[in-house]
């Protein structure tokens, strides 16, 4: 059966791995290249690695490093940030990148989408929806938090969907880097209102977060930052505990 | 490792990976955009590829590819498609409006009919199932998990030698041992060490 996902991921500032809380106060964590080859080691599912500020920094990713770190990569790899346009999108599954994630420009360029299905196909494109909570309410925010977009997450992703992307991946910016468990309420609601694969991000504190995703949403996926590189906490272990409690996860030996 | 790979470059993606994966087990490979006038240096042919049926057959047809493989590579070499490639192996696939494949390999592509719960692309990593012994997963286990990415699937299929659950349960791989004709839905190139034992698997395959 089709197993659930344990996602670490990598963000980084100009080449340099980095965690921030509520995407500010970002600290260096370290080096691309080896957070790629340890993690491939110890055989994660997958890999997503998101340049965090590029969408206001206007930095364009670091091609090279990016093609270095894949050469290393045996399970899928998402790249994402700062990405506004079709060639970049080339660039970087040429570079290595089996999927890219596109967050602020989906805001502002409606036909980037069916731009890059069309030539590329729907499974190589993460519609990646960052949002934050203002008076109860989930609102869409984009270029690394700092421009409120008006719109409900949940809408947004079933809009997504119906462009064409493959898959969401949610974040939760209050919950970032904080510890405080996942928002199981909007990650509920978003898994529940689309048809493709939601990937929930923000805020695992423990592998129980994690089981708490799985049980109480249709999510397919969880992805978590700090948890892994500032805590001795391991997706090894995340999966030994979840398939303890039942949940289908895949086996390495 | 003595095997020379053909990786064949149809403009339908996906070769930066494979070819990294060929290289890491130790293969020589070559990615080969335009028919190559001299096959036989080549000992093993790899068809991969991501997309829609209807443009992969295009492409292949455009680029001379399809003749070159009906007849100077299929059954004279192995060869192993991956995802897409091992699609196009089908009689015909419906999706795009309906193509006629290379029919090496009975059966038909059609669009996934999707079960309780399940997403319109089958996107993770699944279990093999039903595998049948065969040299493609020497030392891999029944229920090894693989990372599968596709919303379309080969019908049932005399050649299957091993079944995925998902859309109902269908052909995750397989394989005319005669004619060394071989075919993984999922991707070998992505799937850690089970994914690249397979690929080494199929470069001792003679």
């Amino acid at each position: 059966m089709l197993k659930k996902r344990v996602i670490p991921t990598l963000l980084w500032k100009n080449i340099g791995l980095v965690k921030g809380e509520k995407f500010d106060s970002w600290r260096r964590v370290g080096s691309i290249l080896p957070a790629i080859k340890v993690y491939n080691a110890r055989e994660v599912d997958e890999l997503i690695l998101l340049n965090v500020t590029a969408s206001i920094d206007k930095n364009e990713s670091d091609y090279t490093e990016i093609s270095r770190a894949s050469k290393h990569c045996f399970v899928p790899l998402t790249v994402g940030g700062g990405i506004y346009c079709i060639e970049q999108v080339r660039e970087l599954l040429l570079c290595g990148a089996d999927k890219v994630a596109i967050n602020s420009a989906l805001y502002s360029r409606k036909e980037l989408v069916a731009e890059v299905v069309n030539r590329f196909g729907s499974q190589c494109l993460v519609g990646s929806i960052d949002y934050k909570i203002i008076n109860n309410k989930a609102v869409c925010y984009s270029h690394s938090g700092t421009v409120c977009e008006h719109l409900d997450p949940i809408e947004w992703g079933v809009e997504l969907e119906k462009q064409g992307v493959g898959e969401i991946i949610l974040t939760s910016i209050d919950r970032d880097g904080c510890f405080s468990g996942y928002d199981i309420e909007t990650i509920s609601k978003l898994s529940n209102a689309v048809s493709i694969p939601v990937i929930a991000s923000g805020g695992a504190n423990s592998y129980s977060d994690m089981l708490q995703v799985f049980q109480e949403t249709k999510s397919s996926a969880v992805a978590a930052a700090s948890i892994f590189h500032f805590t001795e906490q391991t997706p090894k272990e995340a999966k030994g505990f979840l398939d303890a409690h039942g949940i289908a996860v895949r086996k390495t030996v | 490792m003595n095997a020379k790979v053909m990786l064949i470059d149809y403009n339908m993606g996906n070769l930066f990976s494979v070819e990294n994966a060929l290289i890491n087990i130790g293969a020589d490979v070559d990615i080969i955009k335009n028919v190559p006038a001299d096959i036989a240096q080549y000992s093993h042919a790899i068809l991969p590829g991501v997309g829609s049926f209807r443009d992969g057959v295009k492409m292949l047809r455009l680029s001379g590819w399809e003749n070159a493989l009906k007849d100077k590579i299929i059954g004279k070499i192995p060869i192993l498609g991956i995802c897409l490639g091992m699609q196009l192996f089908a009689e015909y696939g419906e999706e795009g409006g309906g193509e006629s494949g290379l029919g090496v390999i009975d059966g038909r592509v059609i669009k996934g009919r999707l079960k309780e719960g399940e997403k319109s692309i089958h996107i993770g990593w699944n279990s093999i199932e039903n595998l049948k012994k065969n040299r493609l997963f020497f030392d891999i286990h029944n229920l090894t998990d693989f990372y599968f990415v596709h919303s379309y699937h080969f019908t049932d299929t005399s050649k299957e030698i091993a079944k995925v659950n998902y859309f109902g349960g269908v052909p995750a791989s397989v394989a005319d041992v005669e004619k060394n004709i071989y075919g993984v839905q999922f991707h070998p190139e992505k799937s850690g060490k089970p994914g690249l034992k397979l690929l080494e698997n199929f470069l001792l395959i003679q």
